[in-house]
């Protein structure tokens, strides 16, 4: 009985020096700082504002063969819309310099005969739109948006003047829900917090703890009377703490800077962000053990936590368009699920069917890399 | 002999690069795995989408406008919803991107000829998703109210807006990303090789025996350069090879211009990795920074996302960034056969930040040496 408590009260302080050790480590070193200050600041700066799916001021020609009453009416309607910043021209030559240039993304054309063809029952008259194939995503863009203020005041003139138009039998109203204004930051930086998670979580467990391992420290380590899985959790606790805090400072910034909406529970936010940077440090934790040293551990870090985090976890490119292959890589991501958490959290609130389930997965995730990363460990002392 | 020397070196460097697992490695893995999965990935496109309909008409019209949601290929998965509760929990655990909700007097409505309307509802979690898909959905609503119309027999459509795309008529995003990526990834392999060259040197000592031979700083320097251009001209090569021959992209432009536009990009960015490679002190420190710089430089970029859509004071950022002009040429090169001058416009900024860069780093690495 004795003998118990006195081995858990060593157990506390040797994890309490462990604890020391590190804390010193980290404020000591300056790659610390980059990866948990600098480099997350940055990030959040940069994907705040740089990532922006938001068509906003797009350029584009407007082209006015003819100059009739109904063309320059259509012409002010174009204008008036927040989404275009429009040039006027009489011919198309100088526009299609430009979308070359890549200048303007699109050209809208009303043909000479608009007006004669409008006033023409057996004739339909048409507008023509032009778009630059080369960014399909704009292009989609410019199209849906000239073709919808093109409807817009075409039922708008016809009211005012008792055109003579095709009845609309069925019309569709649409509604956005929990994201009004369609702004896209909304739900982009959410999901940057992910991928700030993601560095700070394995790029700084498996940078730091390979270093250990190249400079024979670990092995140094060792000799003392400390536990593997005090060596473990000595590692685990102070990145963990470390994680968390970076997770609570950059949450607050992007609520109060960026003006993101918060309509979850910060309780729950918390217990998911822990079983994601559990699972995250897991994995740096592995990759420093398999790698040889920091050179290997960071690359294998970008390549298996970094870009998987921005590419394939929903965070900007929808993961349902991609080939099945694909799919099936991202049920292993924890940052899939995470990037889901965040978004709802923020968005929608405690949604708590879907949350449970995505912590549920991540959690799975987290303990089978614990699972190898202490057998692995184990196994590298030996041999 | 001062060119034999050089020369020397420079087959060092490309000796050393080859020879060693490691820096084989991330000539080869990463720009291989970022290619396929890049390619196939990184698109903003909307395909197999899951959507739910409520349909609480019992007529023959609603059921017609089910029947157009299932025959369209975007949308693969539809759930029935059996009542207006069941839409919100759809939604929030994101079973579903749309619901489709026909009221009671759909079909009574447009029977008696009366205008009537659908309600579409969209997950604002992703936005950009819920945009497109919205007007996958709003063409076939205005398709099935159109030829309601024409069945009719009522006055025909007298007005319309005709949609042309020019370049790549197909919208396919992938003619999109891949030419983008000849950017990107020759970016990544030209910063890596000369940002970790010196500072490996440096960490094992090897420096300090560069020093002692008769090369000056400059034919150093030049020595440097020479091998992380050859890297990325040739890693370029390949993706704008696997571009033409496995992609299918068709390319229009002038193969003189491009390469003409890459050397004078990747001298521009070898000036930025030797200067990474003279404030660093060890090789950790040159990954580290090497990151720092490269996920801003692509963010800015207009790889993923327009530049247009940053805010102003963010676009005028982008002007120092080479990747930005890169892209262009290599976009307007692929697809839409860029005129020379349209090049060089592209080309002379990239060219002033390869002289600030290359004299900023060697004054940063004279002043290491002292």
């Amino acid at each position: 009985m004795t003998q118990e408590i006195n081995q858990r009260k060593g157990t506390a302080r040797r994890l309490r020096a462990l604890f020391i050790k590190e804390f010193y480590q980290i404020i000591r070193d300056v790659s610390s700082l980059l990866i948990c200050g600098v480099m997350p600041l940055m990030l959040l700066f940069f994907y705040g504002y740089g990532i922006s799916l938001d068509i906003d001021h797009i350029k584009i020609g407007l082209v006015l063969e003819d100059t009739s009453p109904d063309a320059l009416s259509f012409a002010q309607a174009l204008k008036d819309s927040r989404y275009f910043d429009v040039t006027i021209s009489r011919d198309d030559r100088a526009f299609s310099e430009k979308i070359v240039e890549g200048s303007i993304k699109g050209i809208v054309i009303v043909p000479s005969y608009f007006t004669a063809f409008r006033l023409k029952p057996s004739e339909t008259a048409p507008i023509q739109i032009i778009t630059d194939g080369s960014d399909p995503n704009t292009a989609s863009f410019v199209q849906n948006y000239v073709t919808s203020t093109f409807q817009g005041w075409v039922r708008s003139e016809a009211s005012l003047n008792n055109w003579n138009i095709a009845q609309t039998y069925a019309d569709t109203q649409t509604r956005f829900w929990y994201n009004e204004e369609l702004q896209s930051h909304y739900f982009l930086i959410p999901g940057s917090l992910a991928i700030i998670m993601t560095l700070v979580g394995t790029l700084l467990t498996a940078m730091v703890v390979s270093r250990e391992w190249e400079r024979g420290t670990m092995e140094a380590l060792m000799t003392t009377p400390v536990r593997i899985s005090e060596l473990v959790m000595g590692k685990l606790i102070p990145y963990f703490i470390l994680g968390m805090l970076s997770m609570v400072v950059f949450t607050l910034l992007s609520i109060v800077i960026y003006g993101v909406p918060f309509r979850g529970s910060f309780l729950l936010l918390l217990i998911v962000a822990g079983v994601f940077l559990f699972a995250s440090l897991c994995l740096g934790l592995l990759l420093s053990t398999l790698a040889k040293n920091q050179f290997v551990a960071a690359q294998a870090a970008l390549v298996t936590a970094f870009l998987p985090s921005f590419m394939l976890s929903g965070f900007i490119f929808e993961i349902t368009t991609m080939p099945l292959w694909i799919r099936w890589i991202t049920y292993v991501l924890p940052a899939k699920y995470f990037v889901t958490n965040l978004q709802t959290l923020f968005l929608v609130g405690n949604v708590w069917k879907l949350i449970a389930i995505n912590t549920f997965f991540m959690l799975i995730l987290g303990l089978i890399i614990f699972a190898v990363v202490s057998f692995k460990t184990k196994k590298r002392l030996e041999t | 002999m001062r060119k034999h020397r050089i020369w020397a070196l420079v087959i060092k460097e490309i000796l050393s690069f080859v020879r060693d697992k490691k820096s084989r490695y991330i000539l080869i893995v990463p720009p291989l795995l970022q290619l396929i999965i890049f390619a196939q990935a990184a698109t903003l496109d909307v395909k197999n989408v899951s959507m739910g309909i409520l349909n609480r008409d019992n007529g023959k019209q609603g059921f017609e406008l089910c029947q157009r949601f299932q025959g369209s290929p975007t949308f693969t998965k539809i759930t029935y919803l059996p009542s207006v509760d069941s839409i919100q929990p759809f939604i929030d655990n994101q079973e579903g991107v749309m619901v489709l909700s026909i009221d009671q007097l759909f079909s009574k409505n447009l029977e008696m000829r009366q205008p009537t309307s659908v309600q579409l509802i969209l997950d604002g979690r992703k936005s950009n998703t819920s945009q497109i898909v919205a007007g996958y959905a709003t063409q076939i609503i205005n398709q099935f109210s159109t030829d309601f119309g024409t069945r009719l027999n009522a006055s025909k459509e007298t007005l319309r807006a005709v949609p042309r795309t020019w370049f790549n008529p197909n919208l396919l995003y992938y003619w999109f990303t891949v030419p983008g990526l000849s950017a990107i990834l020759t970016l990544a392999i030209a910063l890596n090789v000369t940002a970790l060259s010196l500072a490996r040197e440096r960490e094992l000592g090897t420096f300090d025996q560069l020093l002692v031979t008769p090369l000056g700083q400059f034919e150093i320097l030049i020595g440097k350069t020479i091998p992380a251009m050859i890297i990325g001209i040739a890693e370029g090569s390949i993706i704008i090879l696997a571009a033409i021959l496995i992609f299918g992209i068709p390319f229009h432009g002038s193969f003189l211009l491009l390469y003409g536009s890459m050397i004078v990009y990747i001298f521009s960015v070898v000036g930025i990795g030797l200067f990474i490679s003279a404030v660093s002190a060890t090789q950790q420190q040159a990954i580290l920074w090497t990151f720092v710089f490269m996920s801003p430089a692509v963010t800015l970029s207009g790889f993923a996302t327009p530049i247009e859509n940053m805010p102003t004071w963010l676009q005028y950022v982008t002007y120092a960034n080479p990747p930005r002009y890169f892209l262009i040429i290599a976009r307007g090169s692929f697809l839409k056969a860029m005129p020379a001058h349209i090049v060089f416009n592209n080309v002379w900024p990239m060219a002033v930040i390869a002289v600030v860069t290359l004299t900023t780093s060697q004054f940063f690495f004279r002043r290491r040496l002292q």
